[in-house]
């Protein structure tokens, strides 16, 4: 392996190149494990949902628990309104979890470590959020911005304020994700990289805490997955239940 | 703090294999616009189908397994509930029998006491009754018996009397003055031998 932690984060092409007009479309490893982790998903949930026995086997316990945990997650925190919504959140919620996850396999490339891929996930929720707020809420919707019970010398600077926050949501959406998930599989790399210098040596230190951060990072994988989600639910729930 | 280790350990990293850097396209690749079509398009291409399979197909299935044991469940309990109440309700059924059998035999045996007592009191009654007479008649005879016994009594003395004084002089006695005696004794001492 190369000494630059980057390299594990780049993309290249996997056969032959394709182009439509201008545009490089070709499949890229990164395509390979989104491919993979989707299938991933499908084949599990395909295995848990087969077939219905009064006492679930373990794979279609592993699927109904996930079901209920993310039903749940949405009914917790965007309402009964948000129930349209499940398939999108569940959707959303697996294809992080198993590209964070698959990225934690060694030699493997991390789907989610790439600012365009989460700022294209943010960027559609985001579009898709607002428009579901105005389709709900018309114009009202433009109340968001306007919290109730502030005093009104405040209101200009707080209106600035909401709007800005509003509009930096699918940035800090997707560079939490992204960063999250470059940060550790960076300083895994690091650690890596210091065991193989350090030698048989000094190489325990380092490998010890390879192995902390392994767990760590398996921790962040699931967290920052359940944390896109969540977000995404309190976007959500922001356009469906207008509260300001 | 482990990001501020982690950035601190990436400068010294970096620092001490600045051949191999330099050697490298340098920076972040996921800054490199090359392949961010191409990652789009197959994100949504890829997370599309992954979309459209799970909510037309997979995720039906998984609700309506949920739903079917729940209600299989709910229907279970329904189920229970009411063998319960059955139960309950028979438990209460054999209760009542038996406190109303109860009540009858304790009214059964309360019906044949007071019969056999009112049967005995009867009999009592009867036989004190019988047993009254009897004593009556037996004390009326011996009211009569004691009336009529000093007369006798007197007849048998003056009778005795005269035979007696008869036999010791030899001559007649006028029984009436014999008579007048025994009444006179009787008077006098009638009482010390009769009891009356």
């Amino acid at each position: 392996m190369a000494a630059n932690p980057m390299t594990q984060f780049e993309v290249y092409r996997i056969g032959p190149e394709i182009k439509i007009g201008a545009f490089d479309i070709s499949f890229t490893n990164a395509s390979l494990f989104m491919v993979v982790s989707s299938l991933a998903i499908l084949l599990i949930f395909n295995l848990g949902a087969k077939k219905n026995s009064m006492l679930p086997n373990k794979i279609q316990l592993l699927a109904e628990l996930s079901y209920t945990f993310v039903s749940k997650m949405i009914s917790d925190t965007a309402g009964s309104k948000a129930k349209p919504y499940f398939a999108f959140i569940f959707s959303l919620f697996m294809f992080v979890l198993f590209c964070n996850m698959f990225g934690m396999i060694p030699y493997t490339f991390t789907v989610t470590s790439h600012i365009i891929v989460t700022f294209v996930l943010a960027a559609f929720i985001f579009i898709g959020v607002t428009i579901i707020g105005f389709i709900k809420h018309g114009f009202g919707y433009l109340k968001l911005f306007v919290p109730s019970g502030v005093p009104i010398v405040l209101l200009p600077l707080i209106v600035v304020i909401e709007i800005i926050s509003y509009l930096s949501r699918p940035i800090s959406l997707s560079v939490r994700l992204f960063a999250n998930m470059m940060a550790g599989h960076t300083m895994m790399k690091v650690f890596g990289g210091f065991v193989i210098s350090l030698g048989i040596v000094g190489g325990w230190l380092p490998l010890t805490f390879s192995v902390a951060l392994t767990g760590l990072e398996i921790l962040v994988a699931f967290l920052q997955a359940y944390v896109f989600a969540i977000l995404t639910c309190i976007y959500l729930n922001d356009a469906l239940n207008l509260h300001h | 703090m482990i990001r501020k280790y982690f950035f601190q350990l990436v400068f010294l990293y970096l620092f001490f294999s600045k051949e191999v850097f330099a050697a490298e396209s340098g920076g972040m690749p996921q800054l490199d616009p090359e392949f961010w079509v191409s990652q789009i398009f197959w994100l949504t291409l890829v997370f599309g189908t992954l979309y459209v399979v799970l909510s037309k197909l997979i995720l039906p299935k998984i609700s309506a397994n949920l739903e079917l044991r729940k209600s299989q469940i709910q229907e279970n309990i329904e189920a229970a509930d009411k063998q319960r109440k059955d139960s309950e309700l028979k438990l209460k059924e054999y209760d009542d029998i038996i406190l109303k059998s109860k009540l009858e035999s304790k009214n059964l045996f309360n019906e044949t006491r007071e019969k056999t007592l009112k049967n005995i009191n009867i009999k009592r009654d009867t036989l004190e009754k019988q047993i009254d007479e009897e004593v009556k008649k037996a004390e009326t005879e011996i009211d009569q018996l004691k009336k009529t016994a000093p007369e006798k009594i007197n007849n048998i003395a003056i009778e005795t009397s005269s035979e007696i004084l008869k036999n010791l002089i030899g001559t007649e006695i006028n029984n009436s003055s014999i008579s007048a005696i025994v009444d006179d004794l009787y008077r006098k001492n009638g009482g010390k031998y009769y009891g009356n």
